[in-house]
């Protein structure tokens, strides 16, 4: 009994670690006063200037798109990949999964510097494209890690029996492969997605003048204070992707449910 | 060299230009800039720069954090991930509220709310001081930034353990009870040294990104404590010495190497990669 | 009797939530037998093999080992070894660090332990192969050094949870004697899990048959094929034709419309019963000799003998001869009077449960 209740206060501590900042980023998002350190009564008012910020609109445009292009370009590139590292030999196999491990263990400052000496060394010019470029670029990995053990687990056998019934290799790799390795591909996409949305650093290295995803918008503001409308808008998309998962571990269980009935 | 080596070629050939275009060739870079100055002569300076007082301190220091942070981590998430280990719950919901449910959050806006909470007259010292606790003033010292660093990376401990413990088999722990140890001796001689590949990837996850953060020293150390990583920061984007601030990302990418190699040798079958 | 029994489970029931998986378990092992709880899987042996390791505590009931109560003594005090189905080596750790593990925990010398190594490895035919690592073993080799792990501390009583369950057949049947003669070297008690009955029949001195938290029958492994006490013994052991039939009077039953006589007495008049009769025992005759005729409908070449379906009577009956008779051929089918197995119907639903999945 005391064992239970010792673990379920450590859970509890760490989960109030975790979860802290987040709770007092959604209260400040509530907070009439402008500024972190006074509580200044209770108001709506951020959430409605929020729409009306033009500059946070455009850099959460930004940031959701270029989210969505470097996990969607990522996913097919890393599953793509996944499926042709699968058929090497040994040797060469292991070579590219080490380097593929290589922007997972460096440091992001050293991942940063390095897009950005290339860009300037060849020529490109700092801007949307060469955010992207990073994006993708260290996305890939997390891509990889996610489909690899499924093309692994996936093995040989269920193609080989779909060719011997009879199909074409694209029509096994689309009706056997694919579903198979389909959850890995999710996940992958999925925390592509994340990744690219919280990322600061790489960003920040590839993205010259003019152009602000949230997270250098943020950083920009540090100095003179972050508009509160800012807190709005991380509790409006924290509360959204919450919600998001609630249904999507519920509806399994529910339609169980009437299955079941 | 027929057809199948071909198309395996083939379909793995964007990611394998996209590995040699933007990892392979940007690292070379880095190197190339660090071991020449301006003139494109080669040179040593910017290497040996990491010598002179002001960068050597930030070095130390950035060391002496990372070093506190990864330990802390680590004692903190051991006993989460046993308790984890015991509790069967779903693993993918913990791993998505550990892990990725928080980072809808912007980091840098949930590294800016320990401010709000750790100042002076912030919500931890308002609560303990209804507790009728001494105050903690700890932000804007090195103790904030440990503290900012253990925030942000401990997920990256807890996982790589928390795998690598779910994997070993009961029946292994009922053995070395069958065979007369206690829970005590079971753990040291059984569970800990089999958990090691975890614990070696933790340490990597939390140790490199600690040692090289400019951010959360900038956010919570006031801006007046210098890592090494806001060195290097700021000859890039202030100073743009380029040619130094390699030569000094050189210096760091010895740390990783290291770490990489430490990695490899104990995490042959990758169990305790990241996820 | 009383004196030589080592282990007494008295009254033991467990339980996961609703699901009860030993109900009122009473059994005792004596002192240097090798016991065999067999049955399929969810019968509750592997359960009682835990509680006597002491991995799961009953809800009720009470372990006795040597005279002392050890219900709620912890694993690593009882003076029992486990050898588990699949191996659970330490991976971190030398062959010889692996059978030092116990010796160790209990502070024993250190020349004692490497003796004790030394003698294990020599017991389990791996001499020199201290220093390897366990993945470096195949599976047999690996359960070798599970066993020698275990037996270095000296057990009372050694139990093995389908320690063969991960081997193939040959390598089976090989370590079937193995441990048959690490049994009679030792002298110790060996408490066995299988769902295999022909492991369970070459090893044991007893057979104790389980089925959904009940024992079945217990008994020497003769018994228990030749004289099945139920349908589920019957079936579960060996390949059986089992019927329902009414006991006329002692010695004489009735099975599908046609008299046999047999040994059994003591059923009652006109009872109705379940007989087993066992393929090899079914006798096939001209068509006049027999008892019943019927005709051959299916034939199979098994190595040893042939494999037949005879129909007659309504029944399709499993017959194994080293005669063959071809399909359609007429024949009479004739059972010695003590092939014929007599058994009562069961009583409760509980103990029917013939359904098995292995």
């Amino acid at each position: 009994m005391i064992k239970k209740s010792l673990r379920n206060i450590y859970l509890a501590l760490i989960f109030i670690l975790l979860y802290a900042p987040i709770g007092t980023l959604m209260v400040l998002s509530f907070n009439a006063s402008k500024s972190r350190a006074k509580w200044g009564g209770f108001t709506f008012k951020w959430y409605i200037e929020l729409f009306q910020n033009q500059a946070i609109m455009e850099s959460l445009y930004l940031t959701l798109l270029l989210a969505f292009l470097s996990a969607f370009i990522a996913t097919i590139i890393g599953t793509a990949a996944c499926i042709g590292i699968n058929r090497m030999k040994k040797g060469p196999q292991s070579i590219i999964m080490g380097i593929t491990n290589i922007p997972l263990l460096n440091a992001e400052i050293v991942t940063g510097i390095s897009f950005m000496l290339m860009f300037i060394a060849f020529n490109i010019s700092l801007g949307f494209n060469t955010v992207l470029i990073g994006h993708i670029s260290f996305n890939i990995p997390y891509v990889i890690l996610s489909v690899m053990p499924k093309v692994k687990q996936t093995g040989k056998s269920s193609y080989e029996a779909a060719l011997d019934l009879g199909a074409t290799p694209i029509y096994a790799f689309w009706k056997v492969i694919l579903p198979d390795i389909l959850p890995g591909i999710l996940s992958g996409f999925l925390l592509s997605f994340t990744m690219s949305l919280d990322d600061f650093i790489i960003t920040y290295f590839t993205k010259g003048r003019g152009i602000n995803t949230l997270s250098t918008k943020i950083y920009s503001e540090v100095k003179k204070g972050i508009k509160p409308e800012m807190y709005a808008l991380s509790t409006l998309l924290f509360l959204s992707v919450l919600i998001l998962l609630i249904l999507v571990n519920r509806l399994p269980k529910a339609k169980e449910k009437i299955n079941n009935k | 060299m027929n057809k199948t080596f071909l198309k395996k070629y083939l379909i793995s050939g964007p990611y394998l230009f996209w590995m040699i275009a933007f990892t392979i060739i940007p690292i070379c870079l880095v190197i190339y800039y660090g071991l020449t100055d301006k003139s494109g002569t080669f040179t040593l300076q910017n290497l040996m720069s990491i010598t002179t007082p002001e960068h050597f301190k930030a070095l130390w220091l950035s060391l002496l954090l990372s070093l506190a942070s990864t330990i802390i981590c680590l004692l903190l998430a051991y006993p989460l991930a046993m308790i984890l280990k015991g509790l069967s719950v779903n693993k993918n919901s913990f791993i998505v509220f550990i892990f990725i449910l928080p980072m809808w959050m912007n980091f840098l806006l949930r590294t800016l709310a320990w401010q709000t909470i750790l100042e002076k007259n912030g919500v931890l010292n308002t609560l303990l001081e209804i507790l009728h606790l001494p105050s903690l003033n700890i932000i804007n010292t090195p103790y904030a930034i440990i503290f900012g660093m253990v925030y942000n990376f401990l997920p990256f401990m807890v996982l790589p353990i928390y795998n690598v413990l779910i994997k070993i088999d009961d029946n292994v722990i009922h053995a070395a009870k069958d065979l007369g140890a206690n829970s005590v001796q079971t753990f040291f001689k059984i569970i800990f040294p089999l958990s090691i590949p975890g614990v070696i990837s933790g340490i990597t996850m939390v140790f490199i990104p600690s040692l090289t953060t400019f951010v959360i020293s900038n956010l919570l150390g006031g801006g007046k404590i210098y890592l090494i990583g806001n060195i290097i920061e700021q000859e890039f984007t202030t100073a743009y010495n380029w040619h130094l601030g390699s030569g000094l990302s050189m210096v760091l990418m010895v740390f990783i190497l290291l770490n990489m190699i430490l990695t490899f040798k104990f995490d042959k079958g990758g169990g305790g990669a990241v996820l | 009797m009383n004196q030589d029994k080592l282990i007494d489970l008295v009254n033991i029931t467990k339980s996961y939530g609703d699901n009860i998986i030993l109900d009122d378990l009473n059994l005792y092992i004596r002192e240097n037998e090798f016991i065999t709880l067999l049955g399929p899987s969810g019968c509750g042996k592997t359960t009682t093999l835990r509680i006597l390791g002491g991995f799961e505590n009953p809800d009720k009931g009470k372990v006795i080992f040597d005279g002392k109560d050890i219900t709620n003594l912890p694993p690593n005090k009882r003076a029992l070894n486990t050898v588990f189905q699949k191996y659970a080596l330490f991976s971190h750790m030398t062959i010889a660090e692996n059978i030092a593990f116990g010796l160790k925990i209990k502070k024993k010398p250190k020349s004692y332990i490497d003796d004790k190594i030394k003698y294990a490895l020599k017991l389990v035919n791996l001499e020199g192969y201290g220093n390897r690592s366990p993945e470096s073993l195949s599976g047999g080799q690996q359960q070798r050094i599970a066993i020698a792990r275990a037996i270095v501390n000296e057990p009372k009583v050694l139990l093995l949870d389908e320690p063969l369950g991960a081997l193939d057949l040959k390598l089976r049947q090989d370590m079937q004697y193995e441990l048959i003669r690490l049994k009679n070297e030792l002298g110790i008690t060996f408490i066995y899990v299988t769902h295999d009955q022909e492991e369970a029949l070459t090893m044991s001195d007893t057979i104790v048959v389980m089925n959904q938290g009940y024992i079945q029958q217990i008994g020497t492994p003769e018994k228990i094929y030749n004289e099945p006490e139920n349908s589920f013994v019957a079936d579960f052991i060996g390949e059986s034709n089992i019927l329902s039939a009414i006991m006329i009077k002692d010695k004489l039953v009735e099975i599908l419309g046609a008299r046999f006589a047999c040994v059994d007495t003591g059923f009652g008049i006109n009872q109705p019963v379940d007989v087993v009769i066992r393929p090899e025992d079914i006798d096939l005759v001209k068509p006049e000799e027999g008892t019943i005729e019927g005709v051959v409908t299916g034939l199979i070449f098994k190595g040893v003998h042939y494999e037949m379906d005879v129909m007659a009577n309504g029944h399709e009956w499993l017959v194994h001869s080293t005669d063959m008779f071809a399909v359609g051929t007429k024949v009479g089918i004739h059972i010695d009077p003590f092939d014929i197995q007599i058994m009562h119907k069961p009583e409760s639903e509980d103990e029917e449960a013939v359904s098995f999945n292995e």
